[in-house]
């Protein structure tokens, strides 16, 4: 069971500096993201566009997961079908081992962290390298991404510096990004070029046309496919899109709102493999057509997983990602991964003040903060809160219920915080008191003051 | 199939009640007053340059002189002839210094440029040169991505791209570093005379 | 409680609230985020037409004094420098201020009433509308980000030398404030009402 998210950032936050810097490294994203959002009048509107063609997708999803496949084979790709996780890795592995090989590179899919695929492969004695810098980064700490887009934005240069001394002999104490990002070409180079099976996530699938849609600032997944006899594509059923004309709505949102770009660098379209590749897309479910059943919750799967979110939200910026034990963090993760393992991810609904900022930067207007609410009630009809905070609760609602016993416990509590503050003020048994004082004690309620001063 | 039998079923059994699509009127978007500015400036601000000629006869001359250098440049533009053909290997593409590819058309918006598979001869070309120059005729630029998918049929070819810019990376400590795995430069090459 | 997870529990209270505010006109209240759980989940089976006319009469009181005073001028008087904290379900819940994450015309009923009342100052913190870490039973379950959220946003505060810290939300106020006179800050934080009542 892993340790809660308050734990985990808890000792995040021992690190005052630390938090500060990445808060403030994210914060900086967030404002990015605004400045390329007020260039566009039309903003808003995109954002209910979008919102609108995903919703409307989600609701004849089967009929357009039907017609990508067969438009995709008609073009001469293999269409696989995972149920789960490790449905999706053994396709995967069965494709490696049907062609001999030992080494495959994989872009940026969160999909594939999600299914843990880099450990099942790595267990079966094949070699995954990661091409995304950040992910080669993380990947090389043996450590998880702590950001779906900016995967080792948690990391120092000193710190990426030190990783590339010790694995790819980089010059101690050098922490210029610009000579580190070269030794990342140059090594990982040779691996493109000699690489033979290519993994990549899929950001669209489309519908109409049968083809996908990956969108990098690096060149990455294309140097590893444009040279593989093998190309496998991964992606989520909630990843199709209707048509063409869809994209030119998405692709002016997605760099937006992750990194304030007006476009990623490279937004390729795969539609037939080359002469002499071979193509393969796996449609996955994990989980995914459960949570289209839930109603409250289905519309979680709109997501473009661009991490607005993640930047805007005042609690990830200030635990970071690992704090959330999930391949995908933040608070869309708060939100999909209940329904994933209910029971692992309790903790996660409740790592949030529900300011609702997080829904404001959603570019396909997933109600974040709303459904971080409702799970918050799931997960407690589900027995999955504390049963001290259910006492509690049960307690304070037995109070609240009953005017005459409130007025006795405000009375009561007053006189105690003036009489008897030392019961009040343990740092041990009062989680406030830590690091606040106590808020002064009135001295008579309000129902007293106003019955005295009515007539005035 | 088993799997895609019981994905499709349960999807069918939960999804919502039918939405239907929106309305998408793109025409209601302004447009920018002069397309090649906002284009240039685009361009530049992804860490790109433009260099407008007046005429075909430029880029040949560019050209030429290139490869008087005795570095190993491809040209893929039929420009004075043939359009270079593309060596398979990727082995031998990496010493490619620079690569000249035909765009279809720039993106104002965003200084993206959509590049065909038949302009580039081999999908790997633009992404494995050290310099990447893509050259467009000043008439073909439009304003947005919404018009440049209706200009486009993105599976008329095996394979298409939006480019914008040269490769770049801000992975480490949010430090950008122009030249990550693709080209380590941009240049868009505009020939005012159509 | 609801926020916790404990909606289901609050039946007594509903029952209690609409016996208590049935045939009223205007409900005002000095609480974005008590207002904002009436009108979204206020609810009893026993009586839904009372439910419901009072999740519509409710009002927040800078929304009240601005969209049914509708009040142009104060007879306020408050010299000093003070800082606007923004409650989150004050402004995005009932949409008291434009939000920072829209692509919007801007505007700010709190602000505009402070700006009402002479003599004031008014002085926004660099984030805008950041959250400032109560978040109900988050100030003691995640103790340690809440207080983290909290030190920041005084710190904003602080950096523009303001005499007085004010809202709309006794708990954000509540929380600010118990951070401060830990630290042995000498910034005072008042309630919006109290400074649009002010005489000094």
């Amino acid at each position: 069971m892993n340790p809660s998210h308050a734990k985990l950032a808890e000792a995040f936050n021992e690190d005052e500096k630390r938090t500060d810097w990445h808060d403030q490294t994210l914060w900086f994203v967030r404002q990015k993201r605004d400045k390329a959002a007020q260039i566009l009048p039309e903003w808003e509107q995109l954002r209910q566009w979008a919102s609108d063609i995903k919703d409307h997708t989600l609701s004849n999803l089967d009929v357009y997961l039907a017609e990508f496949e067969r438009k995709a084979m008609a073009n001469g790709i293999q269409v696989h079908w995972a149920l789960d996780a490790a449905d999706h890795n053994a396709i995967i592995h069965k494709i490696i081992c049907d062609q001999g090989l030992t080494r495959i590179v994989k872009s940026k899919s969160m999909l594939t962290e999600e299914c843990h695929l880099n450990d099942y492969l790595q267990q079966s004695g094949i070699e995954v390298i990661d091409t995304d810098l950040g992910e080669r980064i993380v990947q090389l700490r043996k450590e998880p991404p702590s950001h779906i887009v900016l995967p080792a934005i948690h990391l120092k240069k000193q710190d990426v510096s030190e990783t590339f001394r010790e694995h790819l002999g980089t010059e101690a104490g050098n922490y210029d990004p610009q000579y580190l990002t070269q030794a990342a070409r140059i090594h990982l180079r040779e691996k493109f070029i000699q690489s033979e099976l290519a993994i990549t996530g899929v950001n669209f699938a489309v519908a109409e046309t049968g083809g996908i849609v990956v969108c990098t600032n690096e060149g990455n997944a294309d140097m590893g496919v444009h040279s593989a006899r093998i190309h496998i594509g991964c992606m989520g059923i909630e990843k199709i899109i209707p048509k063409a004309e869809h994209l030119g709505v998405f692709t002016r949102l997605l760099a937006r709102s992750a990194t304030g770009q007006p476009i990623t660098t490279y937004t390729s379209h795969f539609h037939r493999p080359r002469p002499g590749q071979e193509m393969h897309i796996i449609i996955v479910d994990n989980g995914r057509s459960r949570q289209l059943g839930r109603e409250d919750f289905r519309n979680s799967l709109k997501c473009i997983r661009c991490a607005a979110c993640f930047n805007t939200c005042p609690v990830y910026r200030r635990s970071g990602g690992h704090s959330y034990h999930t391949a995908v963090a933040g608070p869309i993760g708060s939100i999909l991964n209940p329904n994933l393992d209910m029971k692992a991810n309790a903790d996660l609904p409740f790592a949030s003040t529900l300011c609702g900022s997080c829904t404001n930067v959603c570019p396909v207007k997933i109600n974040i903060h709303e459904q971080l609410w409702k799970w918050r009630q799931v997960i407690a009809e589900e027995g999955l809160v504390a049963p001290s905070k259910k006492y509690n609760m049960k307690m304070m609602a037995f109070v609240l219920a009953r005017p005459s016993l409130y007025r006795l416990a405000g009375s009561a509590g007053r006189w105690m915080m003036r009489n008897l503050p030392f019961l009040v003020k343990v740092k041990v048994l009062n989680p406030w008191y830590k690091q606040r004082e106590m808020p002064e004690a009135p001295k008579e309620s309000f129902r007293d003051w106003y019955k005295k001063n009515k007539g005035v | 199939m088993i799997g895609r039998e019981k994905i499709l079923s349960v999807v069918a059994k939960n999804k919502p009640a039918a939405i239907s699509l929106p309305d998408l009127d793109f025409k209601s978007i302004d447009q920018p007053v002069d397309m090649l500015e906002t284009f240039a400036k685009y361009v530049q601000a992804v860490g790109g340059e433009v260099v407008t000629i007046d005429h075909e006869h430029v880029l040949q001359e560019r050209i030429t002189n290139d490869r008087s250098t005795g570095k190993y440049i491809i040209n893929r533009i039929p420009v004075g002839g043939q359009p270079d053909e593309v060596p398979e290997d990727p082995a031998v593409l990496e010493s490619v210094y620079r690569a000249y590819i035909k765009g279809s058309f720039g993106v104002a918006e965003n200084g993206a440029i959509w590049v065909m598979e038949s302009a580039m001869g081999n999908r790997i070309l633009p992404f494995i040169c050290e310099q990447l120059v893509l050259v467009l005729y000043k008439s073909e630029l439009v304003y947005n991505m919404n018009e440049a998918y209706a200009t486009i049929q993105i599976d008329k070819e095996g394979y298409g791209v939006f480019i914008a810019g040269p490769s770049k990376t801000a992975d480490i400590e949010q430090s950008l570093v122009i030249g990550a795995h693709g080209p380590k430069a941009l240049s868009v090459l505009i020939i005012m005379s159509i | 409680m609801a926020n916790s997870g404990f909606a289901s529990l609050s039946g007594g209270c509903d029952k209690n609230f609409i016996a208590n505010f049935s045939g009223i006109d205007y409900i005002v209240a000095p609480s974005g985020s008590c207002v904002l759980h009436i009108k979204e989940h206020l609810n009893d089976s026993r009586s839904p037409a009372e439910a419901e006319f009072i999740r519509t009469h409710i009002y927040e009181l800078t929304e009240f004094l601005t969209d049914v005073l509708k009040l142009e001028k104060l007879s306020a008087r408050f010299p000093y420098k003070v800082g606007l904290h923004s409650s989150c379900h004050g402004q995005r819940g009932l949409h008291l201020s434009s939000m920072s994450e829209l692509v919007a015309p801007a505007f700010s009923k709190p602000a505009a009433l402070l700006n009402m009342v002479s003599g004031l100052q008014l002085c926004l913190p660099e984030r805008p509308d950041e959250c400032c870490g109560f978040g109900g039973t988050f100030c003691v379950f995640e103790e340690a980000v809440s207080v983290k959220m909290g030190v920041d946003r005084i710190k904003e505060h602080e950096s523009n030398h303001v005499d007085v810290i004010t809202g709309g939300d006794v708990s954000c106020l509540m929380h600010l404030e118990g951070i401060m006179k830990r630290k042995g800050s000498k910034t005072r934080v008042m309630h919006i009402a109290e400074i649009l009542n002010s005489e000094q």
